[in-house]
């Protein structure tokens, strides 16, 4: 790997100031030839200013970069890819309807004005066999699974002779299998002379991955070490400037009688197709039911059903024992059912209402926050002041807007009004996505905190450690159907990869 | 040092009071110079202007009577303007709230003695404002169809209705052939308080008061609020957004058909033509530089009426075209629309010294 002295890309004191926050402050990276390089941090930290600047989406203030030890230009992602870089961005940028081909050569000026498409198929197979990258090449982008349309973003940037790959927490849409698989890609990179940079706040994932990282706190790099010289405990005590608890303490389960049931429940997608198919299972007081399963699976069709958002066309619901079929959300709400949405910007929050507003907009409709068709203001503050200092939400002022405050802060103030909401059901959709380490480690201890209070919790993750941590029980949702429901103490993690990738055990082996 | 736009952390209560301000000046500005243009001394006519709208009781009269109906409109534009529904027919709502409010005073008399003929007028103004924007309302929320084309196309129709039926059925036979219905009993007339000013400005006044209470100070106004700010949101908080849409639009309806009664039972007293003269349309303009505000709405509807009636003393004292009025308040507009940027924006000015200074690199 040391071969050359030179590295591949060396960018040097780089800076890069928003608005009221330094995003890049003096930042030095170093990447040599066939090398992964991990750059960690919590959100905030500044890693996607530093790589967007690398593959020129953004200008720095200051600060130069070289590729190959030669001062390189780069203004825009075309200089960039002229430089051979590329990135895989969080939200894959393909064009849906069409095909693997005609996403490949999107945009490429050297192509002619009609492509070759022959030609292109020839090499992106080619391309796709060396790097064990498996997609049908005719297949429509909306075809894919979110696992293949990352190889296709993958393909796309080695059909362009990328030297340097720009991953941006590229496992987070993930089943563990195909975490696997991309580790092998990344591997077939490595033996190729590529090198590769990517982005992400978890610890396993480094480990796993790279062959060096780089830790980023508030603009500037903290640590630089090789990987296989620390741990993910000292990357994590680095990542976050204090020692982060891992396991959190939890007391056996007392489960106590049944809060909620779903009977045989089926309902429709937002495009008229089946979403569930004969959902049941119960879920006791006191006890957290952890639903696993790769996004778009079903949980979110799950989670507004359970809240009355959607309308399931079969099957029943009780909440303690009363029939909720089809219920407005106000009656549920009025159960003391609390719901932790998965798209907080527009749904869980309102923007561009005041943190205030925020906080009181479930209890809105009685005392002590009203009185009659009458608002208190001054209840209103006192009781925002108190969950702001609760959950300590980082607000200038109660009366700040939502959006000027940080995703974590969002989801801090979702979670203080659905917490003091909540007495019979929690339903937590992706509470923890997105978050840094710190805000993760809150929204867990006070996911355990209210299943110890008492109440029902319906947990859905993506990370499949967490869920394992976090849940008692564990259901495996794929395309609309449970795969099963197992006790998360005994439950092998291997066999519920499996079970998210469509795959039964007997069935599979 | 160089300028830079940056966004603001909290909404600037400042900007949101200077802006309004502001944006005026430099439409002032902007007046003048089209004056200086026209070859007119821009003071003397401005002077003109504040005389005529201010300075004599007719004056001052006249402008309460313009503004009366902008400030209807303008609360109930500014309304429907705050759930992101854009209701732009606020036109059609003044029109046919006349068109009812004349149907009661003309044809009611028998059931409703004495003054309760003017409060049926009234009651009858509202409800027909509120059904004309009932319409749009109900095609939105539940077929999802555009109110903008709506509300516009349904201005046409009420306006055009209001025409047939005083050029027509309702036309009065003593007119001498007048397009126009005959004058109401004196019962269906608004008291006056100042020349044609009527009782309608305590009743604006006032409506302006309790809407900015319901708003801001109720558990209706926060669910409007909230469905303002983001639908998903209101949904999953459990509000019925599609009824609060409905309700809120249709009480903008109302206030704009109340205008319309006033304008019947106040000013003409009689349908005839001149209902529509385009206070729906302004109302938009007074809603946008009220910043939404009901407690503006007053301040700018007689502000712009000001300048309605001040464009006409021009055209008189100072030999210039009328429309010069109507000029100004469109070049009130573009100022305030650019204006808005400011409390959402700050210029700050940034020196190079604050940008970060990077340690020299170690030699390796």
């Amino acid at each position: 790997m040391s071969d050359t002295a030179i590295p591949k890309v060396e960018m040097r004191n780089i800076s890069k100031s928003f608005p009221g926050v330094l995003a890049n402050d003096c930042v030095d990276l170093k990447l040599r030839k066939g090398e992964v390089l991990a750059l960690l941090g919590e959100n905030g930290a500044g890693k996607s200013t530093l790589m967007n600047v690398l593959c020129g989406l953004y200008r720095p203030d200051r600060g130069e970069i070289y590729i190959d030890g030669k001062y390189a230009e780069i203004h825009s992602p075309r200089d960039a890819q002229k430089y051979g870089i590329g990135m895989v961005h969080q939200n894959f940028k393909l064009v849906d309807s069409m095909n693997v081909l005609e996403n490949t050569i999107l945009g490429l000026r050297d192509e002619p004005f009609v492509p070759d498409l022959k030609r292109v198929r020839s090499r992106l197979v080619g391309l796709a066999e060396q790097y064990h990258l498996d997609v049908d090449p005719n297949a429509s982008i909306w075809q894919l699974s979110v696992g293949e349309q990352q190889r296709v973003e993958i393909l796309k940037l080695l059909y362009r002779n990328a030297e340097i790959l720009i991953l941006d927490e590229p496992t987070a849409v993930l089943t563990p299998q195909e975490s696997h698989e991309l580790n092998r890609v990344v591997h077939v990179m490595k033996q190729e002379g590529k090198s590769a940079i990517f982005i992400t706040h978890k610890m396993e994932e480094v480990m796993e991955f790279s062959d060096r990282v780089m830790v980023l706190r508030k603009g500037k790099v903290v640590a630089e070490t090789d990987t296989s010289a620390t741990t993910p405990k000292e990357l994590a005590r680095m990542m976050v400037g204090r020692d982060v608890l891992f396991q959190i303490e939890k007391k056996p389960m007392t489960p106590g009688k049944v809060v909620l049931e779903l009977s045989h429940i089926e309902a429709l997608g937002d495009r008229g197709l089946p979403a569930l198919k004969d959902v049941s299972f119960q879920l006791r007081a006191g006890e957290i039911l952890g639903i696993a399963g790769v996004a778009g699976n079903g949980q979110r069709e799950l989670a507004e059903v359970v809240t009355g958002l959607r309308r399931s066309s079969k099957g029943k619901m009780q909440i303690e024992g009363e029939d909720m079929t089809n219920k407005s959300p106000l009656e549920i709400i009025r159960r003391g059912v609390a719901h932790i949405p998965q798209d907080r910007a527009s749904v869980g929050a309102a923007g561009d209402l005041s943190v205030a507003s925020n906080l009181a907009m479930k209890q809105y409709r009685s005392r002590p926050l009203a009185t009659g068709i009458f608002l208190l203001q001054k209840k209103i503050f006192e009781f925002a002041g108190r969950l702001i200092e609760k959950f300590k939400i980082s607000t200038p002022s109660p009366k700040t807007q939502v959006k000027f405050l940080s995703g974590g802060n969002i989801q801090k103030t979702i979670l203080a009004r659905e917490i003091g909401a909540a007495r019979t059901l929690m339903v937590a959709v992706y509470p923890s996505r997105g978050l840094d380490v710190g805000a993760t480690e809150t929204v867990r201890r006070q996911l355990v905190s209210q299943r110890d209070a008492g109440l029902g919790v319906l947990f859905f993750s993506e990370d499949l450690d967490e869920l394992l941590q976090i849940s008692d029980r564990v259901a495996v949702l794929f395309e609309g159907k449970i795969m099963g429901i197992f006790d998360a103490n005994t439950v092998n993690i291997d066999h519920i990869g499996m079970l998210m990738a469509g795959m039964d055990r007997e069935a599979g082996a | 040092m160089k300028l830079l736009f940056e966004k603001r952390k909290t909404t600037s209560v400042t900007a949101l009071i200077l802006v309004p301000f502001v944006s005026f000046l430099v439409s002032l500005v902007l007046t003048a110079l089209l004056l200086a243009i026209f070859g007119a001394n821009p003071f003397k006519t401005f002077g003109a202007m504040a005389v005529g709208a201010f300075g004599s009781s007719h004056g001052f009269a006249e402008t309460l009577v313009k503004a009366i109906p902008l400030m209807m409109t303008g609360l109930g534009v500014a309304i429907a303007f705050k759930l992101k529904f854009w209701n732009i027919g606020a036109e059609g709502q003044l029109t046919m709230g006349g068109v009812a409010a004349a149907g009661v005073a003309l044809f009611m008399e028998r059931f409703l003695p004495g003054r309760s003929l003017l409060v049926g007028a009234l009651l009858g103004g509202l409800l027909a404002g509120a059904l004309w924007a009932g319409v749009p309302a109900l095609l939105k929320t539940s077929l999802k169809v555009d109110e903008t084309l709506v509300t516009l196309m349904m201005n046409y129709i009420a306006i055009l209705y209001s025409e047939f039926l005083y050029y027509g059925p309702w036309r009065d036979p003593k007119g001498y052939g007048f397009p126009g219905s005959r004058m109401f009993s004196a019962d269906a007339w608004l008291p006056r308080i100042m020349g044609r000013a009527h009782i309608g400005i305590w009743i604006a006044l006032a409506l302006a008061i309790i809407l900015w209470v319901v708003l801001k100070r109720t558990r209706w106004g926060f669910e409007l609020q909230i469905i303002g700010a983001s639908q998903k949101a209101a949904r999953y908080q459990g509000i019925a957004v599609e009824r609060n849409i409905a309700l809120a639009v249709m009480l903008s309806g109302a206030l704009c058909g109340l205008a319309g009664a006033f304008e019947v039972t106040g000013i003409s007293h009689r349908l005839q033509q001149g209902l529509s003269i385009g206070y729906g349309y302004t109302a938009i303009i007074v809603a946008w530089m009220s910043q939404l505000n009901p407690l503006a709405v007053p301040f700018v509807a007689v502000a712009l009426a000001a300048l309605a009636v001040g464009g006409d003393q021009v055209q008189m004292v100072m030999g210039l075209p009328a429309a010069m009025g109507v000029v100004m308040q469109g070049l009130i507009l573009f100022p305030m629309l650019a204006g808005s940027l400011f409390t959402e924006y700050r210029l700050s000015v940034v020196r190079p010294e604050a940008k970060a200074v990077c340690p020299d690199p170690v030699e390796e």
